[in-house]
């Protein structure tokens, strides 16, 4: 079985951000970089794919700068086989139909019989890649998955809906899957698998050879939300800001009244 | 300007999220029309144009037959804009449909200000200005942001939409998350703990700040996933509703969906190290501070009033 998984690399969402000297983005520089955080449930169920099916085979693709390999070593020592970066130092300037496109003219005469993709990107959040990318390769797409089984060529898949309501859903391969929160348990990559994915073969290609749609949209500009509420702010040392906690509470609320 | 509004049913009744849409076309101007694979035993309060395809003979999930009635539609109502809720049903079609139309996708759009679509990036500590290139778009509306259209009336003119039923994915049921467990809904207090807390050890110091102030404890989705704490505890979107007296949310950064489950809250403490998270724009007070310093203090000073 071939399988492909579809990583993004993503700033940590607690970093401090600043907006950047085009106001479409924000500065990239000085921030930590860390796997976007439903796609390690999507090479966590490939890996358990592989560990279940004798002879399937993982790659993982990232396309960005070359810093995006270190996010691909973390999935290579998680137990994907190979991988595939397409260097891209403007991917944050793609829309999800470009990158979806760049994805696909990689993978069109691959035949992948399984892809997993997060069911969106922490950072830009669209939600589109992995439905996008099936419908070009036409291939069957199941979005929020929670849950996924595989047998004899077919997948039982449940879906998760709002207000803690699941679909059962079954579908023959080729098929591709977004991955939500909570699939599974993400492994943690043991040391020898680390030292044994810096062997693992790293392929890079050029985005220019695979790049063949325009962008559909573009950021006009990019802005700090103004804080509306004008709830207070306390800083200081912890004892202090305890007490001033308690004071607050006896007086804004009933509670320790 | 035209909008095709993208309504959804679940379990053969409509959905009475067609309100947000409702609310976003009157922002946006312009006529709209309906569409929607449901029942007629269960239709939107709508005065318009209603596209109606039967969901017992089209099911309610049969993405690849859905994406067929509703292109039919739009070749029929040619908008200039199709509207769907940023939801399981709406961001699973909504590519579909955009990627057969060649049309630019926006999603979950919070707001809509002279012709420019605005959506959040990094969890919502920024926001984006969005320009579309092509004639026709796409959009997905975050759960929320656009509020109930007040008073809803009138009934739809309907118009049948039908086709094959053909779908590559056989749906096989629902079913509902195991109820049972703790009722968060009642609780007056809670103290929730969000991935913040760091390991699984801390929730207890979270859950007894809770006793100290005679509430409940809650959670995150990401310590719930853990499996730190039961499902039945967890805060938001895929878990409980919460309107307490008082909610203090240690390490939480209030993600839309966290914030969905828990902003009905009548006073808000937020504890957390980073003083842009979003949690601070509905906290009534954000402290800045490592939650594992302050809340043993705080826990200790509480219990000894
Ligand atoms: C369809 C869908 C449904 C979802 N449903 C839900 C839902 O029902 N409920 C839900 O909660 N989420 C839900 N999520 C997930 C949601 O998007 C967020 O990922 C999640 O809420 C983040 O949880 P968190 O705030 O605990 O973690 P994070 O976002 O990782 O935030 C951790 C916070 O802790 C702070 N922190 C770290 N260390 C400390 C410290 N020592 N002291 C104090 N603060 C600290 C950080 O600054 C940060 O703000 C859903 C997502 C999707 C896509
Ligand atoms: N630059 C990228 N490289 C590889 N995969 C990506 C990239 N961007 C998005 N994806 C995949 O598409 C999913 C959805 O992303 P998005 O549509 O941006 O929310 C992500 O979870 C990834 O699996």
């Amino acid at each position: 079985m071939n399988i492909l998984v579809c990583i993004k690399q993503v700033p940590d969402m607690e970093s401090k951000f600043r907006i950047d000297a085009s106001a479409a983005w924000f500065d990239t520089a000085d921030l930590a970089w860390r796997m976007n955080e439903y796609d390690e449930y999507g090479v966590e169920q490939a890996v358990r794919l592989k560990e279940q099916v004798a002879g399937a085979d993982i790659t993982v693709l990232s396309i960005g700068p070359d810093k995006v390999k270190e996010t691909m070593k973390k999935a290579l020592a998680m137990g994907c086989d190979r991988g595939v970066h397409i260097t891209d130092s403007d991917v944050s300037r793609r829309d999800p139909a470009e990158i979806a496109g760049i994805i696909a003219e990689y993978a069109r005469d691959k035949n992948f019989d399984m892809i997993f993709t997060g069911m969106q990107s922490q950072d830009r959040g669209s939600g589109q890649v992995g439905v996008l990318l099936a419908e070009m390769l036409s291939c069957a797409a199941v979005t929020t998955i929670v849950d996924f089984s595989y047998r004899e060529g077919r997948i039982e898949v449940k879906r998760e809906l709002e207000g803690g309501i699941r679909a059962s859903v079954a579908l023959n391969i080729p098929a591709l899957v977004t991955c939500q929160l909570g699939l599974n348990k993400p492994r943690y990559p043991t040391l020898p698998n680390i030292m044994k994915a810096k062997k693992k073969e790293l392929l890079s290609l050029p985005v220019e050879d695979l790049r063949k749609l325009e962008s559909r949209q573009q950021t006009a500009r990019i802005y700090f939300p103004e804080k509306k509420g004008g709830g207070l702010v306390l800083e200081g040392d912890p004892a202090r800001l305890a007490d001033e906690l308690i004071q607050i509470l006896k007086q804004k609320t009933s509670i320790l009244a | 300007m035209k909008l095709l509004l993208v309504a959804e049913c679940r379990d053969g009744i409509v959905l009475g999220n067609y309100n947000e849409l409702l609310s976003f076309a009157g922002k946006a101007g312009g006529d709209h029309a309906m569409f929607l694979v449901g029942r007629e035993s269960s239709l939107p309060h709508y005065g318009g144009r209603l596209y109606l395809a039967d969901s017992v003979k089209h099911g309610e999930y049969r993405p690849d037959n859905h994406k067929k009635l509703l292109l039919d539609t739009i070749a029929k109502e040619k908008p200039d804009m199709i509207v769907f809720c940023h939801s399981s049903y709406g961001w699973d079609l909504a590519p579909r449909v955009a990627w057969a139309l060649k049309a630019a996708q926006v999603s979950e759009v919070v707001d809509y200000v002279d012709g420019d679509l605005v959506v959040p990036v990094c969890n919502a500590k920024l926001r984006r200005v969005v320009r579309v290139l092509t004639g026709t778009t796409v959009v997905t509306l975050q759960a929320g942001a656009f509020s109930p259209a007040g008073e809803l009336g009138g009934s739809p003119v309907i118009e049948r939409v039908t086709g094959d039923n053909e779908s590559r994915i056989e749906f096989l049921g629902y079913e509902a998350v195991e109820a049972g467990g703790v009722d968060l809904a009642k609780a007056e207090i809670i103290v929730s703990a969000g991935r913040g807390i760091g390991k699984p050890e801390n929730v207890e110091m979270v859950a007894a700040l809770a006793r100290a102030l005679g509430g409940e404890y809650g959670a995150s989705r990401p310590v719930v996933d853990s499996e730190w704490v039961e499902h039945s505890r967890q805060v938001g979107t895929t878990g409980q509703s919460v309107a307490p007296k008082l909610y203090v949310a240690c390490g939480i950064s209030g993600a839309i969906q966290h914030l969905a489950g828990m902003k009905k809250s009548e006073f808000v403490v937020a504890i957390n190290t980073d003083r842009d998270a979003p949690i601070g724009e509905i906290a009534d007070v954000l402290v800045v501070a490592d939650l594992t310093q302050l809340v043993p203090i705080l826990t200790a000073k509480i219990s000894a009033l």
